[in-house]
This record gives structure tokens, C-alpha cells and sequence, in this order.
């Protein structure tokens, strides 16, 4: 997710969209990014700290970028 | 043949269809608004390509529901013909207005060159100055053209003979399911195509094999 303050204008757009729509009470829009990275890794903490790893490497800008990981096993 | 051009934040294809139009009909035509609510009382609608809002969410979401939209689907049930050409097909399909949807090139790029594209319904207001099966030449300019829907609906198309244009000769260049370049509604007056054929109406552009299309709604509407 863009951190806030930083202008989305992707979100921005679909706000407007909304309005057009008929949806009064929606208050701002941000729109973010969902990954699902697939681990062979059994050790959650191993997981997690690799994750994080990947987001700070590629996944996210963290300039502009938040992110929060979730670790569900299979 | 009176035609109206709709004009959205990011289009940029819409001068050239504008000035199509006007060579081809021999009328001007409006471009309106996407801001407006009402279109005028016109023969033929045109979706523009180009850009509109960015691509923001999904090409052509936004722009399907600006509020011009909302008088386009009453002029499509009211039987008045609508043409989305590249983004304004993928608004087309975003609107409802046409099934199915146009995902990403299937090798990830952006092509801009030009395909073969064959007519496989030379029996509709879009097509009827095209001979059945003519394989013609013209551009695209895409990085999503990929068309995707699900296999009853694909099935349907095919069985109602919805399928206008299929890209021809190994040029599909984004992985379109059937080859699928452009498809019409069932009450045969909303069309949507990937390819440009307002950019292919003159020799010096290098060729005018789109002239057709618009020369078949002249013929229909007139």
C-alpha cells in the first residue's frame, strides 16, 4: 500500500468512479497490491524473515510503499 | 451518417477517428464529453482508443463508468450503433455492453504493428462491404488485447456467429482465445475491435483497407 500522504491517483480515480456510480458514503479510495508467494520452507520464522526480504528487494518501493506480510501454512 | 466521438481523459485516438469519419461519411462528427449525460441524436457512436485514466484498475473500468456510459447502454438497447476501437472495445466489455474481457498480451508486450485480420461475419452493419472470409491488413497498437472469456460464452460466439474479425495467417499478436480480434452483440449493433481501422483509410498511412468498416455502416444506416 502507498504510504499515507503519498497521492494515489489510481485510487483517486476509482473514488470518482464510485461517485459516479451512486455510492455517497464512500469516504477515499487507495488501492494497494496483493501478492501470493508460494515457500518451500517449513520454519515460520525462516518464512517470514524471507518474505520480508523479498518485499524490501523487489515487492515494494518503500519510499512511497507499506507492507504487511501474513505467513498461512499448507 | 451523423457519428459522435466520446472523448475521455487519456484518449488518444479520438482525432483520428474523428478525421476518418469525416473523410468517409462526408459528415463531421461530434466528440462529446465522457463527463456529459446525454449523447446527441446521432447514427453511430465511437469508443476512441487510447489511455483513459490511466489504465487505472483495469483498462477501461473507469471510463465504462463515467457518466456518459450511462446513456451509451440506452442508445445500445435503443438499437443505435456503438464501435469501441481498442481501449474503447475493452470499455465495451468493462460496460457489459459486450462479453468477455481483454487481459494482458500474452507475451507481455506492447505491440504496435500491423496484423491480418480476417472478416468472418461480413453480414453485419460493421462488415457488410468486406467479402465473407477477406483476409485485409491493418495496425494494432496494444498491450492488452488478449481476449478471455469463459467457454460457454466463447461457444456461444462462435455458434451465433459473433465473431466479426479473427487476426489471420499466425498474426494473433496477443493471444486472443480463437484468435478472436473483434466480436458483436446479439442484436448486432455494438462492436468492439482491438485493431485500428481508422488508422488504415489512406495510402499514405500505407493502405485503406479499413475504409470497408466505415463504408458498411454507411451502407447499413443509410
Amino acid at each position: 500500500m502507498l504510504k499515507n500522504g503519498v497521492l494515489d491517483p489510481q485510487g483517486k480515480a476509482i473514488e470518482g468512479a464510485l461517485g459516479t456510480l451512486g455510492f455517497p458514503n464512500v469516504a477515499s479510495v487507495r488501492q494497494g497490491k496483493f501478492f501470493e508467494v508460494e515457500l518451500d520452507e517449513k520454519d515460520a520464522a525462516i518464512a517470514r524473515a524471507t518474505i520480508d526480504d523479498i518485499s524490501k528487494k523487489l515487492l515494494a518501493n518503500t519510499v512511497i510503499e507499506n507492507y504487511t506480510i501474513e505467513i498461512d501454512e499448507k | 451518417m451523423k457519428s459522435a466521438v466520446i472523448v475521455f481523459p487519456g484518449s488518444n485516438r479520438e482525432r483520428d477517428m474523428l478525421s476518418a469519419l469525416e473523410k468517409i461519411t462526408g459528415q463531421k462528427p461530434l466528440a462529446v464529453w465522457h463527463a456529459e449525460t446525454e449523447l446527441p441524436k446521432v447514427d453511430l457512436v465511437v469508443l476512441p482508443g487510447g489511455f483513459s485514466y490511466g489504465d487505472y484498475l483495469r483498462t477501461g473500468a473507469i471510463a465504462a463508468r463515467a457518466p456518459i456510459m450511462a446513456d451509451v447502454k440506452r442508445k445500445a438497447e435503443a438499437g443505435v450503433h456503438i464501435m469501441g476501437v481498442c481501449n474503447g472495445f475493452q470499455m465495451l466489455c468493462e460496460a457489459g455492453l459486450l462479453p468477455g474481457i481483454l487481459m494482458r498480451n500474452n507475451n507481455l508486450k506492447f505491440v504496435c504493428r500491423h496484423v491480418k485480420l480476417e472478416t468472418v461475419n461480413a453480414k453485419t452493419a460493421f462488415t457488410n462491404q468486406f467479402k465473407q472470409g477477406e483476409v485485409w491488413r491493418c495496425p494494432v497498437a496494444h498491450g492488452d488485447g488478449n481476449y478471455f472469456t469463459d467457454a460457454d460464452t466463447l461457444a456461444r460466439l462462435e455458434g451465433d456467429n459473433r465473431v466479426v474479425f479473427r487476426y489471420a495467417e499466425g498474426t494473433n499478436p496477443n493471444g486472443s482465445l480463437n484468435d478472436i480480434a473483434g466480436i458483436i452483440n446479439s442484436q448486432g449493433n455494438v462492436m468492439g475491435l482491438m485493431p485500428h481501422p481508422e488508422n488504415e483509410i489512406e495510402d499514405l498511412n500505407g493502405g485503406t483497407e479499413g475504409r470497408a468498416l466505415f463504408e458498411s455502416l454507411l451502407e447499413a444506416v443509410a
